[in-house]
């Protein structure tokens, strides 16, 4: 287990380093140079220079990268070039707002998907069953730009049962989660579904059965926790689906996370956002499916650490 | 042009080398009332407060009411008046500006604003450390080349002669000294703050504006408070105001709405401006107003075919330039040449290149081209700039040139437009020219001239004409306030030419339409301000406080 450990969080070191050399090189390459939209329209060409030299993206590449590197492994992830403020600052401001909202989108598709998907198992192949599947293929079809729109329209705008927008309190945090949310719950309810259906076909629920318990308890002492440990177990790897959606959603609602932070950083090429966001977020996937694993390894005993 | 007329004699009245004394234009209103807080909404973040920093749509009007310049304009106008400067003399050769200061006037930290001051903030603006976008506009003080290239900290031009009384020496004759005076830029900033702030400085503000910086959360909200002892009397009148940021235009509409925003500061989104303008109740709280904006296209005359003047102008008639205004629901009006109309200088009575196909075909034929060619367009990938540059592909299929488009994010295409030899033609929407200060000579320089035509410059129809260079140069020269229409005169022949040659087709100029809260007040041209853009904030009130 600690071998396991150890080489897994070697793993995930060095595949944080790829992605920074990655995003670093992709960034370097864009053909837009961020020197230009610090200086401004009316900048000469002795204040450009000045401004590249002073920034060292006058360097060549492995240069640049070296620095950026060395500052990183002592914890600096450098300034906004537009800002001028520390990057680490202004993620720091940021991140809670983005893990709530995780949080909250967790819940809401654990919620929505394993109700559906229980409800779809035990009605399995009824009207029911399709019309649940239907609507959960659509939650995984649709657009988050969309959803969260027609989500403000109808519940905070026509029904005015939230705020529209914004950020503060749990009633915020309601339609935002949900819109995140969505696109997971489809997911969840196809594989509660497919899961409770292989689990009620067990053995052991016929001997529930026979020895007479409630069809209630069965369900629910039995089946449901049998079923529902291995999807628990997935959770993890959400986190890398939520860190794609927040950009978006976190624009709809107005919400001060660090997708947000990320869109403008990428409109203005301000570089040391863009890589300090794109680490945080690998960071953050990568424990995510760190957590998976061990979390699966409980869930299912039959999955053996080599 | 109303406005053109009394902008033009306002300046020649400044510009007399005679005292002259403010207050004139206080554009204070006999309705206001004091009190109360309004939401502003924003979609972007604000990046910064530093005023020599700052050069976004969404801080540009933050700024000016949290700090000041010698110079300042009438609210709502173009129009040039003193600002921390009493009053100015100007030397007989336009090479001396000697400013007085206003005595008493106090920073927020209530320490009072000195010639020091005003020293040290031009100092920190042109100092290169400061990394400011608008250092360049300071180039006419004696001494910027020094400061520029980092020999010195300190802008010899500019001497404090006592403590209510700066010099500022130019090193050459510039008619635009004034305006760029009044720009965020040469605000008067409080040493202290700066030195105790660093480089953080812009997450803060110490000026000596109507408002002061309250409470400021990283991504959500900023809270500005009164000033109470603002030096202009009886301003501002909000006691505070709320900008919250990170909200699509889209839903900041639908919170005007229901009453939780006052002014949606990106205006009104494109795909609801219909809806909008079609309910009676909503349309008479849209504010409409000009601004110094030109959109055009620009065709690289160091790229064939465009370096065949006769091509140039036939793609200049085979656009049709009122169908792209309609693209955009008519918030536009077809432009003839560079300037936008209520610029001082602009040709009146010019009427552009007409939109005629079958002209545009013989010029191409006439030019070698009677079968047409390939090129592409290149255009910022956001509403409604896709839409508009299909548009223009349409026109120029039907004199025979296919046009693909290259949608790219802005800074793509900006970086395209700054190299000689990638973009043929570029549509400027979402990038397009909006004067920094209202004066001709601001349309020309980056964007027209041959200082512009260099790589990663923003002249990206490398349009450079000694002739038209040397115009411009002898233009900004006739400081004499005579020859304030001489001056213009000369501008307007210097655009005309362009227009001969041209460079650019111009196709619109878009007007601003916005929106505001019942309860708001204050004139209308307070929330369309061509200078405190979006809103300025030190002169709009609320009708339901007590």
């Amino acid at each position: 287990m600690i071998n396991f450990l150890a080489r897994r969080l070697l793993q995930s070191a060095m595949i944080l380093l790829g992605v920074s050399l990655i995003t670093f090189a992709l960034l370097y390459l864009l053909p837009s140079d961020p020197v230009r939209q610090i200086a401004g329209r009316s900048a000469t060409a002795q204040t450009v220079a000045n401004i590249r030299e002073q920034l060292g993206l006058d360097q060549p590449f492995v240069v640049q990268y070296w620095r950026y590197l060395t500052s990183l492994v002592q914890g600096d992830l450098g300034r906004s070039y537009l800002q001028k403020t520390e990057v680490s600052t202004l993620i720091a401001a940021r991140l809670p707002a983005s893990l709530l909202l995780m949080v909250g989108a967790i819940v809401a598709e654990l919620v929505v998907g394993l109700t559906m998907g229980v409800v779809a198992a035990l009605r399995r192949g009824t009207a029911t069953d399709n019309s649940l599947m239907i609507a959960s293929f659509i939650g995984v079809s649709a657009p988050q730009f969309v959803v969260g729109l027609l989500l403000l329209y109808v519940f905070a705008v026509q029904l005015g049962w939230f705020p529209i927008g914004g950020y503060g309190t749990f009633s915020h945090l309601v339609l935002p989660a949900m819109t995140l949310g969505i696109l997971g719950s489809g997911w969840y309810s196809r594989m509660m579904r497919s899961s409770m259906i292989d689990v009620l076909r067990q053995d052991f629920i016929r001997t529930a059965h026979a020895k007479g318990l409630s069809r209630a308890r069965v369900l629910l002492r039995h089946a449901l926790p049998n079923a529902i440990l291995p999807i628990i177990a997935m959770i993890g790897i959400d986190v890398g689906i939520f860190m794609g959606g927040i950009v978006v959603v976190e624009s709809v609602f107005g919400w001060p996370g660090i997708g947000q932070l990320a869109w403008q950083a990428i409109q203005r090429v301000d570089i040391p956002i863009i890589m300090g966001v794109t680490l945080v977020s690998a960071c953050a996937i990568v424990i995510g499916n760190l957590v998976a694993d061990i979390a699966s390894l409980f869930a299912d005993p039959r999955i053996k650490v080599r | 042009m109303k406005r053109f007329l009394t902008s033009t004699a306002l300046v020649a009245a400044l510009a007399l080398p005679a005292t002259v004394f403010a207050d004139a234009q206080s554009g204070m209103d006999p309705n206001a009332k004091s009190g109360g807080n309004i939401t502003i909404s924003y979609k972007d973040d604000v990046a910064t407060l530093d005023p020599a920093i700052g050069y976004d749509w969404q801080n540009w009007s933050m700024i000016k009411s949290l700090y000041d310049g010698l110079m300042d304009y009438v609210p709502g106008t173009t129009d040039l008046r003193p600002g921390l400067a009493e009053s100015y003399e100007i030397s007989e050769d336009g090479m001396t500006f000697t400013f007085k200061l206003r005595e008493g006037v106090k920073f927020h930290n209530g320490r009072e604003m000195t010639a020091e001051d005003v020293k040290y903030s031009l100092d920190r603006v042109t100092n290169p450390k400061t990394q400011s976008p608008g250092a360049g506009f300071f180039g006419s003080i004696a001494g910027f080349d020094a400061i520029s290239s980092g020999q010195t900290e300190a802008l010899e031009g500019v001497k404090v002669i006592d403590p209510y009384t700066v010099e500022i020496t130019l090193s050459r004759p510039d008619a635009t000294f004034l305006h760029v005076m009044g720009l965020n830029f040469a605000s008067v900033v409080a040493r202290e703050a700066i030195e105790e702030a660093g480089v953080d400085f812009g997450k803060t503000a110490m000026g000596t504006g109507a408002f002061k910086l309250g409470e400021w959360t990283i991504g959500q909200r900023l809270v500005f408070e009164k000033n109470e002892d603002y030096w202009r009397e009886g301003l501002p009148y909000l006691d505070s105001i709320t900008f919250e940021v990170g909200q699509e235009p889209i839903v900041a509409l639908l919170r005007l709405q229901n009453g939780e925003v006052d002014v949606p500061g990106d205006g009104i989104p494109p795909a609801k401006f219909q809806e909008v303008m079609a309910d009676p109740a909503q349309a008479a709280r849209v504010i409409e107003g000009g601004q110094l904006h030109t959109g055009y296209i620009t065709l690289n005359v160091k790229m064939p075919p465009f370096d065949n003047v006769d091509v140039r102008r036939a793609v200049n008639m085979a656009i049709n330039k009122e169908r792209i205004t309609q693209v955009i629901n008519g918030r536009a009006v077809p432009a003839t040449q560079p300037l936008p109309p209520s610029m001082p200088g602009y040709t009146d009575g010019y009427e552009g290149y007409p939109h005629d196909p079958e002209a545009a075909k013989a010029l191409l034929a006439k030019a070698g081209f009677a079968d047409g060619f390939e090129t592409e367009l290149y255009v910022m990938n956001t509403d409604p700039n896709p839409r508009i540059a299909q548009a223009i592909q349409q026109d120029l299929a039907n004199v025979g040139i296919k046009a693909s488009i290259q949608s790219l994010a802005q800074a793509s295409v900006i970086a395209a437009g700054g190299e000689a030899d990638q973009a043929p033609m570029i549509w400027s929407g979402g990038m397009a020219w909006i004067a920094d200060f209202p004066d001709a000579s601001n349309f020309y320089g980056p964007i027209l001239g041959c200082a512009g035509a260099v790589q990663g410059g923003w002249n990206w129809s490398w349009y450079c004409n000694e002739e038209v260079d040397a115009m411009a140069t002898e233009a900004d020269s006739m400081t004499d306030p005579d020859a304030v229409e001489a001056r213009l005169q000369k501008w307007s022949d210097a655009y005309m030419k362009i227009m001969e040659d041209a460079p650019w087709v111009p196709v619109f100029n878009e007007q601003r339409y916005t929106m505001k809260s019942e309860r708001m007040g204050g004139a209308d041209a307070l929330y369309v301000d061509p200078v405190s853009i979006p809103v300025n904030y030190d002169y709009v009130y609320v009708t339901d406080v007590q």
